[in-house]
């Protein structure tokens, strides 16, 4: 009885196109003449979106390939020749690349984890009620909406001026000595700068995990006697987990690609010079076009590579939604 | 400073920007081309395009070119005004891909005659010396000598700049220190490291990385300490005692003595330290006078000393830099555009920016006679004599002791400088902070050289 019951409901309710999609792995689809007709016109007219979608994506792609295997410096228009792999050589010969890799490494990874520690700070301070809450989380959200540009210049000069910087007066007043810090520190004034412009960011999302937290489980755990650190970390330290990864990844992404507080601020020294830079020195201060694809094609390999463990962590995160509570 | 948002320039985004741009530009070509058929006759409407830096002497340009197209109803100019590093960027793709979009641009000294080898840009000396009037033999001698490769010239100065001494007079006054008409590198270290207090650098030198900005003046130490980038056959001699010496000097002088944080000073944050009163001397372009003798700019205006630049083994050391105005080859309207460079670069042009926006803000560096003007004379009193003595008197074909294979006094004229300026500049950046020795960054450099001399001979 109970067999029959849930054999009939199945096509109903469930997944009713399950069935038709299993046998068609068995057997083919059977259409008519006009059923064909009709496909084949539908077919014609995806071509030219498709084509468009095609050349907008994947030429600029091949024709950078075809750049890279190019000797071909803008300013020397007589000598341009094919190459071979020339150009792949000195990537990894020229002994920048490595070096950039790890400045990238470096400067992404120490930026997203203090960004997400004190977003984390500061998502729970604003996840209670108190008056000007509103106030406080739009002036707390401001960093992330500012150019990237401007806040390099605000840092670079408001900031952290030698002479006239807020950050040097600050030390004076507690008796430090003036810090030279492009000079001195240039990879620590990049991050910085960037963790000063991503904690927003990190914020947001851990703001909305918090707020997602059920009220009552954490009242349950304070009347059975948990303190508030007991309570957060073993309670909502674990509800976080997901929007943690998820805001480190989206993070480490956009993080990638930082170009101008270095463009402005360190210029590339002392261990700043990230892939992002690095290419636009040799495409806009060297002026070499073959190069500067092929540093391209090698970048977006290890984007993809980078790419594809990350969204696979992502699915990760979201398949496991389900069955976290 | 390059801030623009280049941030995303990995992979096809560069090249396939280029392609759909110059694609584009093809197509505008095309219509331009049917629009200016028959470009002689005088009632066709022409719109030049002109493409300069975002300077106050081009803002003032494009001020007054209402007087040039009141007297030329046919032509009208557009200005695009971008920043040094984007006009760089714009214009070489522009002109290199051949696409045609500027009838005017405004070139460095740098890279004039790298264009004008590589047959970019329309030849001018047929032009110029045809057109009454104009007077090309009023143009600064060794600027004009910038500007010309194998006898062409490619393109006529809009201002030009050398650089020399300026020390605050107070300061010298309080110390009890007199500085010489042509004070040595030696003494200037030593007055700096003597005035150097809390409050008050000895001097201001450009430590910020990039060929323009820390290799400026630093070429020109160099140069007058008698090393050079590469010798008359193009052997690189970067890692030479002499370059080392001079290297070694500046940074030392700099720790000592200079600004704090070198690696964020350049040009603009000099200015500020010296028109605040903070620096008791700084060695930058003459063209800086302009904003401190500016009693609305600067603090110590009036105040302030100009002397030639610090000399070692050379007579002179001060560097030679010009703004210009030249026309790409693919421009469709070359003679419209004559008209409004010859204009724009006449004596009548200096005339009309002394008598409209006053005789301060007149182009300076560019023709001798600007400097006969008595308005001028009495505006710029301070520095104007001195600047017109600097700039007859450097030699851009050897600068340094010994000779070289290329005309420039702060740069090679070579299109591998840019790249070998900039990473040298950097390792520099090292040194000041103490990561690295001279020795080894020019050890780094020296290889570099060697590459970028190789692809000369």
């Amino acid at each position: 009885m109970t067999a029959t019951l849930a054999e009939s409901a199945t096509p109903e309710s469930g997944t009713p196109d399950l069935a038709p999609k299993r046998s068609r792995n068995k057997q083919k689809l059977v259409l008519s003449t006009s059923q064909r007709k009709g496909l084949r016109l539908s077919r014609a007219l995806l071509w030219p979106a498709l084509i468009v979608s095609i050349a907008v994506t994947q030429v600029p792609f091949l024709v950078t390939i075809f750049y890279s295997f190019q000797k071909w410096n803008l300013l020397r228009p007589g000598q341009r020749e094919f190459a071979w792999f020339d150009n792949y050589v000195t990537v990894f010969t020229g002994g920048e690349f490595l070096s950039s890799l790890l400045a990238t490494v470096v400067i992404t990874g120490t930026s997203v984890v203090l960004s997400v520690v004190f977003g984390l700070i500061l998502a729970v301070l604003l996840d209670r009620k108190f008056v000007g809450q509103g106030l406080a989380r739009t002036l707390l959200i401001t960093p992330f909406l500012m150019m990237p540009a401007a806040a390099a210049l605000i840092w670079k000069w408001s900031m952290l001026d030698a002479n006239v910087g807020m950050v040097n007066w600050g030390l004076s007043l507690i008796g430090l000595d003036a810090v030279q810090w492009n000079t001195n520190f240039p990879a620590l004034t990049v991050i910085m700068v960037l963790t000063w412009q991503y904690t927003p960011f990190m914020m947001l999302i851990l703001l909305a995990g918090l707020q997602s937290q059920p009220g009552e489980v954490l009242e349950a755990a304070s009347v059975d006697g948990a303190g508030p650190v007991r309570r957060f970390f073993t309670m909502t330290l674990p509800h976080l987990r997901q929007y943690i990864e998820l805001a480190t990844l989206l993070g480490g992404i956009m993080l990638l690609q930082v170009f101008d507080p270095i463009a402005i601020m360190t210029r590339g020294t002392g261990g700043t010079k990230t892939l992002s830079y690095l290419l636009y020195e040799r495409a806009f201060v060297g002026l070499e076009i073959g190069e500067a694809a092929a540093y391209g094609v090698i970048t977006v390999l290890l984007t993809i590579i980078v790419a594809t463990v990350a969204l696979r962590l992502l699915f990760k995160i979201f398949s496991n939604e389900g069955t976290r509570s | 400073m390059s801030y623009s948002p280049k941030k995303r320039a990995t992979k096809q985004i560069l090249l396939g920007a280029a392609m759909l741009s110059s694609a584009a530009l093809v197509l505008t070509g095309c219509s331009g081309a049917g629009g200016a058929t028959g470009g002689g006759s005088s009632d066709e409407k022409v719109t030049l395009t002109l493409a300069t830096v975002n300077n106050p002497q081009m803002k003032d340009m494009e001020e007054l070119k209402k007087n040039f197209e009141d007297d030329h109803p046919n032509i009208t100019v557009n200005f695009i005004q971008m920043e040094e590093n984007d006009l760089r960027d714009a214009v070489t793709k522009d002109v290199a891909t051949k696409g045609g979009q500027y009838d005017i641009v405004t070139v460095g000294s740098y890279e004039v005659p790298i264009w004008g080898q590589n047959d970019w840009l329309v030849d001018m000396t047929k032009l110029a010396s045809d057109d009454e009037g104009y007077d090309v033999d009023d143009i600064l001698p060794p600027v004009r000598e910038m500007l010309t490769v194998d006898d062409s010239l490619y393109a006529v100065p809009f201002y030009g700049e050398s650089s020399f001494l300026m020390y605050n007079k107070d300061i010298f006054a309080a110390a009890g220190i007199t500085m010489p008409e042509n004070p040595t590198w030696q003494q200037v270290g030593e007055y700096a490291r003597q005035l150097k207090t809390d409050d008050v650098n000895g001097i201001c030198l450009r430590g910020k990385p990039g060929w323009g900005e820390l290799f400026a003046p630093l070429t020109t130490v160099v140069q007058t300490f008698g090393g050079n980038w590469f010798d008359e056959d193009w052997n690189a001699t970067v890692d030479d005692a002499k370059f080392n010496e001079a290297v070694t000097f500046y940074t030392d002088l700099v720790k000592d003595a200079g600004e704090a944080d070198p690696v964020s000073t350049g040009f603009t944050e000099c200015l500020n330290l010296f028109t605040q009163g903070k620096t008791a001397m700084w060695y930058d372009a003459t063209s800086a006078a302009g904003s401190v003798e500016s009693p609305e700019l600067s603090d110590v205006a009036g105040k302030v000393g100009y002397v030639h630049a610090p000399v070692v083994e050379t007579k002179e050391s001060g560097w030679l830099w010009s703004w210009n105005l030249a026309i790409p080859k693919t421009s469709k309207n070359q003679d419209a555009a004559w008209e409004f460079v010859s204009w724009a670069t006449s004596k009548d042009y200096i005339d009309l920016v002394g008598n409209e926006l006053g005789w301060s803000r007149v182009p300076p560096g560019s023709r001798t006679s600007t400097y006969e003007i008595p308005e001028y004379q009495e505006e710029a009193a301070a520095f104007a004599g001195i600047t017109k003595d600097i700039m007859g008197s450097v030699n851009p074909k050897q600068p340094g002791v010994n000779p070289q294979p290329w005309v420039g006094i702060q740069y090679v004229t070579i299109p591998e400088f840019q790249d070998l300026g900039n990473s040298v500049s950097q390792d520099i950046a090292d040194v000041f902070a103490g990561r690295d020795t001279v020795d080894n960054v020019l050890k780094k450099g020296q290889t570099l050289a060697e590459k970028a001399g190789e692809a000369q001979k």
